[in-house]
């Protein structure tokens, strides 16, 4: 058993190296250390990076998908230094531990780009590509208290669907929505997880049905795919939902399934997390390239969306916000 | 003395704790409902419910943990199969329900597609290939259990690990999502009734009908006990393994069928995670010893919706979900405790005194 095991691993390590080394002399290699594909979200920024470090483009692109496995996706890293890639993009599973890691990558010369989620306890990396979470969530409650206000909704009683307890998306949207919620003295119900996944939130959303029969006229989903569970279970106990319906439906992430529900009336509002990070991220190898100073967090831009008689004007830390109305058009240019 | 002696009877039947167990976590709601106020049976209300595009349903707490519990009691039946014939579990199952999944809604969507209404092929064709994907994969562990000799858990470790990654392979790195109303049924509603319910239902009568009816379950029992006398009884040891595990896998293929209709899509990342722990646990909840041997299929089906009912507790006593995990901990190991030998021997023991106290009195 154990010959026929190291001969497989000979074979394959005899298959990856010359396909490793194989790098074309004119091509910039990337090394890209993906969360996994747990959404359309995640699916979205892995194609993004696909389409935009393509070799047309003049990029060598390592993908590694490392299946939300944290051991593997610093393998992932240690690998990428072993094949001597130009740049790492890492978008880090979990936020601590990354020191000795991101030392070997500034020891072996290879600048790191983060993207979307935050590394807390290393400085160690060129720059942070990502969105500001909580001025989603910011948006999210002062458009809500527009909305209601045009409507003249006075008593707001909301659900909140979570994503994965701790991830810094959760963290963000979390903070600034209950933020909004406490200046204006809403009634907060209950707030569980549905771990960014649509049978999570199917899951939740059937046990509010009945713990809050009644009771709550908002449901805030953390993404998209919450939001499509959590209209299952709303379907299935008879709750209305959407523009002029009893519940108004928050989502977040805007892919384009979640838009095409916008568009058909049935989610009220959704806030963007762009996870095009790869044009931003590809400015900023550019810069490094031309030996030019990079800022070490780059936010990227975001848009709100919602129907043309669901769009409000509000503002965020005094900033008037500007939403987008939902069309074929915007449907087919979204991710 | 005819009614303690019907007591006894009860309390010498073997289901009897798992059963207590069962309306024990449900009683507590009871409790809870009277405290806060509400109708006191209010968890254990079934009413009929108009739906928006469903037509009418039976509707309350009841069913949710009938239907959320289907694919835990679906796996736990291949799982006590397992348990009993080769003193081991098969962790790949939650791996294989992902597998099998993927499979299934590649085969409906075309490879590469990563949303559709249409299907790709007949609707026959996608559940039969996920299924018989998951019957490969027990006759993949059932092999290398009973004909290599390998440990369960690090022969089922290697599908663990690989099973969920193929069907990341076979989806393209995608979920894929089948809008698609036939698909859906599966984890919809058969009239009132939710479809998984219904499933599961029929699992467990084929299989409770062919343990009865035929000589298997003594079989896997005997093997269970003791692989190499009943091999000189005249019994094909190994295939009989090769055998539930084969079965383990079909079962593991069923679940994820549902898993993946109930949310119209292959979340191969999601689906079936943790599930098979939930499986185990449903075996060991039941009352079974997972030292092989004799089983108890009803026991694990009653384990697997105790822990449903544990979930769906929690949630209708508004835990948040953080806190969840630590008292399903808790409740998990008082309900296993109560069914440890030492304790069962100490209540018999305590009853037995009392027996002979009262009859000296």
């Amino acid at each position: 058993m154990k010959k026929v095991l190291g001969a497989i691993m000979l074979t394959a390590m005899a298959v990856a190296i010359p396909a490793a080394a194989a790098h074309a002399e004119d091509l910039i290699s990337v090394g890209f250390a993906q969360v996994g594909h747990e959404s359309d979200w995640r699916t979205a920024s892995t194609k993004s990076c696909q389409d935009v470090f393509s070799e047309e483009n003049g990029y060598d692109l390592s993908f590694v998908d490392c299946d939300n496995d944290e051991a593997a996706q610093k393998e992932a890293v240690r690998s990428f230094i072993e094949q001597d890639v130009d740049y790492i993009i890492i978008d880090p599973i979990i936020a601590t531990g990354w020191d000795t890691v991101l030392t070997e990558c500034d020891e072996a010369g290879i600048p790191v780009i983060v993207i979307d989620r935050t590394i807390d306890d290393s400085d160690k990396y060129a720059a942070w590509v990502g969105s500001n979470f909580k001025t989603e969530g910011l948006a999210a409650g002062e458009w809500l208290k527009a909305y209601a206000d045009k409507m003249g909704i006075e008593e707001l009683n909301v659900l909140t669907i979570s994503g994965s307890t701790g991830s810094s998306a959760q963290i963000g949207r979390s903070d600034g929505f209950n933020e909004v919620a406490e200046k204006y003295g809403w009634n907060l119900i209950d707030e569980q997880t549905g771990d960014f996944t649509e049978a999570g939130g199917q899951e939740v959303m059937e046990n509010y049905c009945k713990s809050y029969e009644g009771q709550f006229n908002v449901v805030v989903c953390q993404n998209d795919n919450e939001a499509f569970g959590a209209m299952t279970a709303m379907d299935n106990a008879g709750v209305t939902y959407g523009p002029g319906n009893d519940v108004i439906l928050i989502s977040y992430d805007a892919c384009t399934a979640g838009l095409e529900d916008v568009k058909a009336g049935k989610i009220t509002a959704d806030f963007e997390c762009n996870p095009l990070a790869a044009p931003f991220v590809e400015e900023v190898i550019n810069k490094l390239a031309a030996g030019e100073e990079v800022e070490k967090e780059v936010y990227m831009v975001e848009h709100w969306y919602a129907l043309e008689d669901q769009i409000v004007e509000f503002e965020v830390d005094g900033a008037a916000q500007e939403m987008t109305v939902v069309t074929d058009e915007v449907i087919e240019a979204q991710y | 003395m005819n009614k303690q002696s019907t007591w006894q009877k009860i309390k010498g039947w073997s289901l009897f704790l798992p059963v207590m167990s069962l309306l024990l976590v449900m009683a507590v709601n009871i409790i809870h409902d009277i405290y806060i106020g509400a109708n006191p049976l209010s968890f254990f209300m079934i009413t009929l419910r108009q739906t928006t595009g469903n037509g009418t349903i039976l509707y309350g707490r009841i069913i949710d943990i009938l239907n959320r519990g289907s694919e835990v009691a679906i796996l736990s039946i291949g799982m006590t199969l397992v348990v009993s014939s080769s003193a081991g579990t098969d962790i790949s199952v939650g791996s294989v329900m992902s597998l099998c999944a993927s499979f299934c809604c590649m085969l409906l969507a075309g490879y590469g597609v990563s949303s559709t209404t249409t299907l790709a092929r007949p609707l026959l064709v996608g559940i039969l290939g996920g299924i018989a994907i998951g019957v490969l994969c027990g006759m993949f562990n059932g092999t290398l259990v009973a004909y290599f000799g390998i440990q369960p858990m690090v022969a089922t470790l290697i599908l663990y690990s690989a099973a969920r990654a193929i069907g990341l392979l076979l989806c393209n790195d995608l979920i894929v999502y089948i809008r698609n109303d036939s698909f859906g049924f599966f984890g919809g509603f058969l009239g009132l009734i939710p479809t998984p319910v219904v499933i599961a239902a029929i699992c467990i009568l084929v299989v409770a009908l062919l343990l009865k009816k035929t000589a298997l379950g003594m079989y896997i029992q005997s093997v269970g006990i003791n692989a190499k006398a009943s091999r000189i009884a005249g019994l094909n040891s190994k295939r009989i393994i090769f055998l539930t595990y084969m079965l383990c896998g079909l079962f593991a293929g069923i679940a994820g069928i549902v898993a993946s209709s109930r949310i119209t899509s292959a979340d191969s990342n999601n689906i079936g995670l943790y599930f098979e722990m939930d499986a185990i646990l449903a075996v060991a909840l039941g009352g079974n010893s997972l030292g092989g041997g004799k089983f108890n299929l009803a026991g694990s089906i009653i384990g697997a919706y105790t822990i449903q009912a544990i979930t769906t507790t929690l949630y209708a006593l508004g835990v948040s979900s953080t806190q969840a995990p630590v008292f399903k901990a808790i409740i998990v190991i008082l309900i296993v405790a109560i069914q440890a030998p030492p304790l069962k021997a100490y209540f018999k023991k305590r009853s037995a005194a009392k027996q002979v106290k009262g009859a000296a009195s």
